[in-house]
């Protein structure tokens, strides 16, 4: 990922912010421009998540990209927000913790780093409640 | 009167015994834990570093009670472990808490005591009328050499305060500072890890300013040990803060609220920030608190503090995770896996 690309987006993966249609009250985490489901018709507005969630699905991963190969096996799964929005994010906690229907909350952590002399970039990761 | 407004801590859940690391270096561990009076240590997961302990620590405060991020003005990052050389962590934490972009920040650093000048930084801007909040905060995920004395306690961890004027939570009575030219522990640039004077460091550092910088607080406010409820010193080890706590007439009963070390391990510049937000945990109105950190190099600061009736009503401290509950919750690695936290495994 580019510098660029990732601080334009800063806000929304540091703080959750999203957007809802005002039109159908559905919720998108990374916030969408358009509705698909109303359309022309809808009315998109941010919203900032309160980052309560729970997991609908989830996978272990053993075999990993090289960045993330320190941290094996670590579990990746999509949270669905109490405001509705689904997203893919990686779980901090065992393997053996994490069940489907687990309730998670966010936490702010290190995504990924672009080497030992790039930029680290930070980020919004789910942990179990409790 | 300037106080402090709000406060919240983080702790990572891992930790690593004394025994486990003298086993690897084939110490004699209860020789060691018993000099050190230090059982375990925090460490930090993979994907953290002091950056994301600031900001846990300072959401973990904004839960606690609602601050209108518009009128927090200023973010001041204690720590000896920024992540960047150049690019300041505490920009990271004023975004993660949307009080950017109308807004000051700076990162400090001064040993293990960069939180309590970021609180006097603070205090002196918002005293001043400059602004309505600042915010404080000491963390670190502290380096220690392998086979080091250090690296038995250099620990991770960290706490926020929010300082203000309008309705405190504690009253910060009075500040004051004890700093000389003293070179007891130094890390050059480029270097993984500190380097220190061994065992003659503790006179000419940590005790001659913490124990002077406390003498001028208690002399400047006119105050006797006994009128505190409780002290909090800065902790490398669990000696070193008893040893000073008893020369200057404070009681075991008022340090040991205050005092993680011998479970948290030396977290540096957030060890006095952390070892004040437990006693703020479960302090009552009227108490007062006295603290004195340390940071090598060398310099010590002072506090007198008042807890006020706010505490009851102005903040809900069960929004966040009191120390206790994060000293409560963890996991043991073996040196292997926690060389691999730390980075001391090149993949």
């Amino acid at each position: 990922m580019t510098v660029a690309r990732f601080w334009r987006k800063i806000p929304q993966r540091y703080n959750l912010i999203g957007t809802k249609c005002e039109v159908c009250g559905r919720t998108f985490f990374p916030g969408r421009a358009i509705c698909p489901h109303c359309r022309r018709d809808g009315k998109m507005t941010e919203i900032q998540f309160s980052g309560k969630g729970k997991v609908l699905t989830y996978s272990v991963i053993y075999s990993s990209a090289d960045q993330y190969a320190a941290m094996k096996p670590y579990v990746l799964a999509i949270v669905e927000l109490e405001e509705g929005a689904r997203l893919t994010t990686h779980l901090v906690c065992e393997p053996d913790e994490v069940y489907i229907g687990m309730p998670v909350h966010s936490v702010f952590r290190i995504l990924d780093k672009e080497g030992d002399d790039g930029v680290i970039h930070y980020g919004t990761k789910f942990v179990p409640d409790g | 009167m300037v106080g402090i407004i709000t406060y919240g801590a983080y702790i990572p859940r891992f930790r690593i015994t004394v025994e486990e690391i003298a086993r690897v270096w084939g110490a004699n561990a209860a020789e060691i834990s018993g000099g050190l009076g230090v059982l375990e240590k925090a460490v930090p997961d993979y994907d953290e570093n002091t950056a994301t302990f600031a900001v846990e620590a300072a959401r973990a405060a904004l839960r606690r009670r609602e601050v209108n991020r518009e009128e927090i003005k200023a973010v001041y990052v204690g720590s000896e472990s920024h992540p960047y050389a150049v690019k300041p962590t505490a920009v990271t934490v004023g975004e993660a808490i949307c009080a950017t972009p109308s807004m000051t920040a700076a990162d400090y650093e001064f040993a293990c005591k960069a939180g309590t000048a970021a609180i006097q930084t603070s205090m002196g801007l918002v005293a001043s009328g400059m602004m309505k909040y600042a915010v404080a905060i000491g963390a670190d995920t502290a380096q220690g050499a392998p086979g080091d004395a250090l690296e038995y306690t250099a620990a991770a961890g960290g706490a926020a305060y929010v300082i203000g004027c309008d309705d405190p939570i504690a009253e910060i009575n009075d500040t004051c500072s004890f700093t000389t030219d003293t070179p007891d522990f130094w890390r050059r640039e480029g270097e993984d890890y500190p380097k220190h004077g061994g065992r003659f460091s503790g006179e000419p550092g940590y005790f001659k300013h913490v124990e002077t910088a406390a003498r001028m607080m208690l002399e400047k406010r006119g105050t006797r040990p006994s009128d505190y409820t409780y002290a909090v010193f800065h902790q490398p080890n669990a000696k070193f803060p008893q040893k000073a706590a008893k020369a200057l007439g404070f009681t075991q009963e008022q340090i040991k609220t205050g005092l993680l070390v011998p479970r948290l391990g030396n977290t540096y510049s957030g060890a006095v920030p952390l070892g004040l937000a437990a006693v703020l945990d479960v302090a009552k109105p009227g108490d007062r608190i006295f603290v004195t950190s340390y940071g090598s190099g060398a310099g010590s600061d002072s506090f007198d503090i008042t807890v006020t009736d706010a505490i009851l009503d102005k903040i809900d401290r069960s929004r966040a995770p009191s120390v206790e509950q994060m000293l409560a919750k963890k996991k043991y690695l073996d040196y292997a896996v926690y060389a691999r936290h730390k980075g001391k495994i090149k993949v």
